[in-house]
């Protein structure tokens, strides 16, 4: 018994004195627990003791500490991730990356940390990276280090390469020490550099190259700045072919919502002759449905967005027959008369709206899958929602087209745009026809209005500031040519954004809307006008 | 044979609205009148105490109306009689009131905030050393007024040279009127156009030595609009019953078949829009100094469209018609937007449905066919 009690003591005699003497626990959550206490001599000890063990967790945590985002609870003296929101703190475990509750800032003590630590700890979480298992993860932290690179990361990078098999990771290494050598004091080794770089085109990488490149710059040596005006202009050769690139999708991008927006009415007015000037409001109500929708389902944003698509196209397309049954079809014939007369419920509709939904913008929220970029390369990235837009309208498009080319609708609408009297003699009930397909220029218009609501906010106002462009869209195409649409659209949009850099965005509309204006002055009927009979009546 | 009978049944509308027209010209001259007359003497003469004394507000008020009325005599005068729906008839009307906020402008001479005597304060506030070019000269109203009369006509006369050589008709036509001033709108919200950018021109101190807040003025600037409303429509009478009225009212109804007949559809066109765009330049002159600002929100096109639904409400084709309309219409405005703002838009929308569906002829098509009915 006394034995025991011995033995207890001496190990806990043992325990207490290894805290002393050895002064590193053995295992994370050790070296965690000694965080707090440890002076900045122990913590860099701990920080290169944690990235010797290689804990993933380490990561995250050395990160945070980066940051200034690592706190230890005054009252145990446990260590958290942090999140300040006003003065109170959301705690993440280190341990497992899971939330723990929330506390008063009042009640925590940052970890601290001092230049010489800091430092260690960007190169130990750089550490970490360049061993992750993934080589996307390895190439992109070569990258990250690249925007800052020092002695440590170097020496750090240049171990990297030893041990490194993918090839990407191991060029993203070799472009990294190459930016470092820049500044070499041997010529020959900034020369190599040089041409090593020579063909990268990430703007870092322009960015060191370019004062080596002008002439008041910091290159002495000739044949040094010779090579370095070479890589220079190579990355500018392709900064502008993807700038160029750029100014298409974004033309394009444009284009296509100028299509998706003109599109419904090149049913309503190409095809059936109808100024609907509510156009626009209609496009509104499918931005608000999308709206509604997403309130009815808040926690589903991308299946909200989904289930909008149709849901728009019922509502506006459901107001689109009414506006008919109960407008329109009294004013078949003249056409300016419809014109005043839409534009009329085109206020009703804007004034039910802000009574509704008030006057102020409502915003959409973006599902994830829709929103941020998609990196192509170094001097190319597109964002997620216009390419999806862009996808979008052509899909509706080529939907509108089968619809009119391959339905019996179709046929039917065809039929009475061409020649009213002899479809009706042919057994066709003209009313019902003209009401589905105001119906189904409506509904479209409401679909491009789910589109727009990702695109800016949703207000009363929101359909008006398209009217005018759309109906150029049409008129420009070739009124009653729906192919003739989707080009003036994209042709449009794209004109539009290459004028841009040149006149600034407003001269370039104006630009646009004058060189319409004289357009259609010159060709009254549009860029693929309809031929046959059908076109001479008006 | 059979064309010339048939051309010759599209026209007996005309004589008919010409034998209407004269009643109702001599109503709107005597009221014309009877306002002219009345106004200034409630207002300067009848004490303020009293029930009768006519508020300078609302002088103001009537004044706007009429630089309105004349504005939409001008739409009706190209619409009603030609057929050619203007969506951009608010261009030229923004285009005669900048003319004539340019040299109020330049009236005020150092009394702006900034204290300038010659740049204009927004100028100063931009940084502007030099006055644009386009700006010198409009210290002198021997100046302004012929600009006044020439930047809308001329806008008018390269438009429409375009516009009606290549036939551009109907619903094309009022469509590109509409990206004519909707293009106008963006270019005058910039402030490098040198036109004071979204704020436009204001803060205008006199008119021809005239101080603009004093009673007296708006008096003045009310007869001389009622005086421009007369010799406007009396002007437009004059061309509809003309030759020339005849040729256009001809195009209207059938613009083929008048070409074929030998004449040159075009010029007619053209002529009648660029003297309906002069006076919608002076309606706007007119329009500047009583409501004291002018800025690129008069050329939304959304305005343009409102002036065709003033006359169209009032009747169009009539000329007094489009005067009963614009003052109707705006006073339901007024005092709409003042008392119940939020079902101003609704009633809007509701008179360009209601009238176009049930009232194609206006107010005074109604009261012609139920007067006509009952006689």
């Amino acid at each position: 018994m006394l034995l025991v009690l011995l033995a207890l003591c001496l190990l806990w005699m043992s325990t207490a004195r290894a805290d002393d003497a050895a002064p590193l626990p053995v295992d994370f959550p050790g070296l965690v627990a000694a965080l707090p206490q440890a002076d900045f001599a122990a913590k860099q000890a701990i920080v290169t003791r944690m990235t010797e063990l290689h804990v993933p967790q380490a990561r995250v945590l050395l990160a945070a500490w980066l940051d200034n985002r690592l706190e230890s609870r005054r009252s145990d003296g446990k260590v958290f991730v942090v999140e300040e929101h006003d003065g109170t703190l959301v705690l993440v475990d280190p341990f497992d990356g899971k939330g723990a509750g929330e506390g008063a800032a009042d009640d925590f003590e940052r970890v601290r940390s001092n230049n010489a630590l800091r430092k260690l700890l960007k190169v130990s979480i750089a550490q970490f990276d360049l061993k992750d298992p993934d080589p996307r993860v390895r190439a992109a932290a070569v990258r990250q280090m690249r925007r800052d690179l020092d002695e440590d990361t170097v020496t750090a990078l240049r171990a990297a390469l030893t041990q490194e098999k993918d090839g990407r990771a191991q060029h993203e290494i070799r472009v990294a020490l190459a930016v470092s050598d820049l500044g070499a004091g041997d010529a020959a080794v900034r020369l190599a550099a040089v041409r090593a770089l020579d063909g990268e085109t990430a703007a870092d990488v322009y960015n060191a190259l370019k004062p080596l490149a002008q002439d008041s710059g910091t290159e002495s040596d000739a044949s040094m700045r010779a090579a370095a005006i070479g890589a220079v202009r190579h990355i500018e050769v392709w900064r502008n072919f993807y700038e160029a690139l750029e100014t298409l999708f974004f033309g394009l991008s444009l284009g296509s919502v100028l299509v998706l927006a003109a599109i419904g009415l090149a049913i309503t007015f190409g095809v059936m002759g109808v100024i609907n000037m509510a156009h626009g409001e209609l496009m509104m109500l499918g931005a608000y449905t999308a709206y509604v929708m997403q309130q009815l389902m808040p926690h589903h944003v991308g299946a909200a967005l989904l289930l909008s698509v149709p849901a728009a196209f019922l509502v506006s397309g459901l107001a689109g027959v009414a506006i008919e049954r109960t407008v329109v079809r009294y004013l078949y014939g003249r056409p300016l008369e419809t014109l005043l007369a839409t534009f009329g419920l085109s206020l009703i509709m804007q004034q039910l709206v802000r009574s509704v939904f008030s006057p102020l913008n409502r915003s959409v929220a973006t599902p994830e899958w829709m929103s941020g970029l998609w990196q192509v390369n170094d001097l190319f990235s597109l964002t997620w929602n216009r390419v999806y837009i862009l996808v979008f309208s052509l899909v509706v498009f080529l939907l509108l087209v089968l619809i009119l080319n391959r339905t019996p609708l179709g046929l039917k609408v065809r039929a009475v745009a061409q020649n009213r009297g002899m479809a009706r003699a042919m057994g066709v009930r003209t009313e019902r026809v003209d009401a589905l397909t105001f119906g189904l220029g409506s509904g479209i218009a409401g679909v491009a209005g789910v589109a727009l609501s990702q695109l800016t906010n949703v207000g009363p106002n929101l359909g008006q500031s398209y009217i005018v462009d759309s109906f150029m869209v049409v008129v420009f195409g070739g009124v009653g040519n729906l192919w003739g649409t989707l080009i003036s659209g994209m042709g449009l949009g794209v004109v539009n954004k290459l004028l841009e850099p040149y006149a600034g965005a407003v001269i370039a509309k104006i630009l646009v809307l004058v060189f319409l204006i004289m357009f259609i002055q010159r060709r009254p009927r549009g860029l693929f006008p309809q031929k046959g009979r059908a076109a001479e009546g008006t | 044979m059979i064309r010339i009978m048939r051309l010759g049944q599209v026209r007996h509308a005309a004589p008919a609205a010409a034998s209407g027209g004269d009643f109702g010209g001599r109503v709107f001259y005597a009221v014309l009148l009877a306002a002219a007359l009345l106004v200034p003497l409630l207002n300067l003469a009848v004490p303020e105490s009293s029930a009768l004394h006519l508020s300078t507000y609302t002088v103001t008020l009537l004044g706007k109306y009429m630089s309105y009325a004349l504005l939409a005599i001008a739409v009706d005068l190209v619409w009603g009689y030609c057929g050619i729906l203007t969506l951009g008839h608010t261009a030229f009307f923004a285009l005669g009131g900048y003319a004539m906020g340019m040299y109020m402008m330049r009236q005020i001479g150092s009394r702006g905030v900034y204290g300038d005597p010659l740049l204009p304060d927004f100028m100063v506030f931009l940084n502007w050393k030099a006055l644009p070019w386009y700006w010198h000269g409009f210290d002198s109203f021997a100046f302004a007024l012929p600009m006044i009369l020439l930047a809308p006509g001329l806008l008018a006369l390269a438009f429409g040279w375009f516009a009606f050589r290549s036939r551009v008709t109907g619903v094309y036509l009022s469509i590109i009127t509409q990206a004519l001033t909707y293009a106008l709108m963006l270019a005058f919200f910039r402030n490098e156009m040198g036109f004071g950018g979204n704020n436009g021109l204001t803060d205008f101190k006199d008119l021809l030595g005239f101080d603009l807040h004093r009673d007296s003025t708006r008096v003045g600037l009310f007869l001389v609009s009622a005086g421009a409303l007369g010799l406007g429509y009396a002007a437009c009478r004059h061309i509809a019953a003309s030759r020339f009225g005849r040729v256009v009212q001809a195009i209207r109804d059938a613009e083929s078949r008048t070409r074929f007949i030998g004449y040159r559809v075009e010029n007619y066109k053209l002529w009648l829009f660029v003297f309906s765009a002069v006076l919608a330049g002076i309606a706007g002159a007119l329009y500047v100094p009583q409501v004291g600002i002018i800025n690129p929100g008069e050329f939304a096109p959304i305005n343009s469209i409102e002036v065709v639904i003033w006359v169209a409400v009032g009747g169009r084709n009539t000329l007094y018609g489009a005067v009963l309309g614009a003052v109707l219409v705006n006073f339901a405005k007024t005092w709409l937007t003042a008392a119940l703002p939020e079902v101003w838009l609704y009633a809007l929308g509701a008179l360009f449905v209601v009238v176009t569906v049930f009232l194609p002829q206006g107010i005074v098509g109604f009261l012609r066919q139920r007067l006509g009915a009952g006689s």
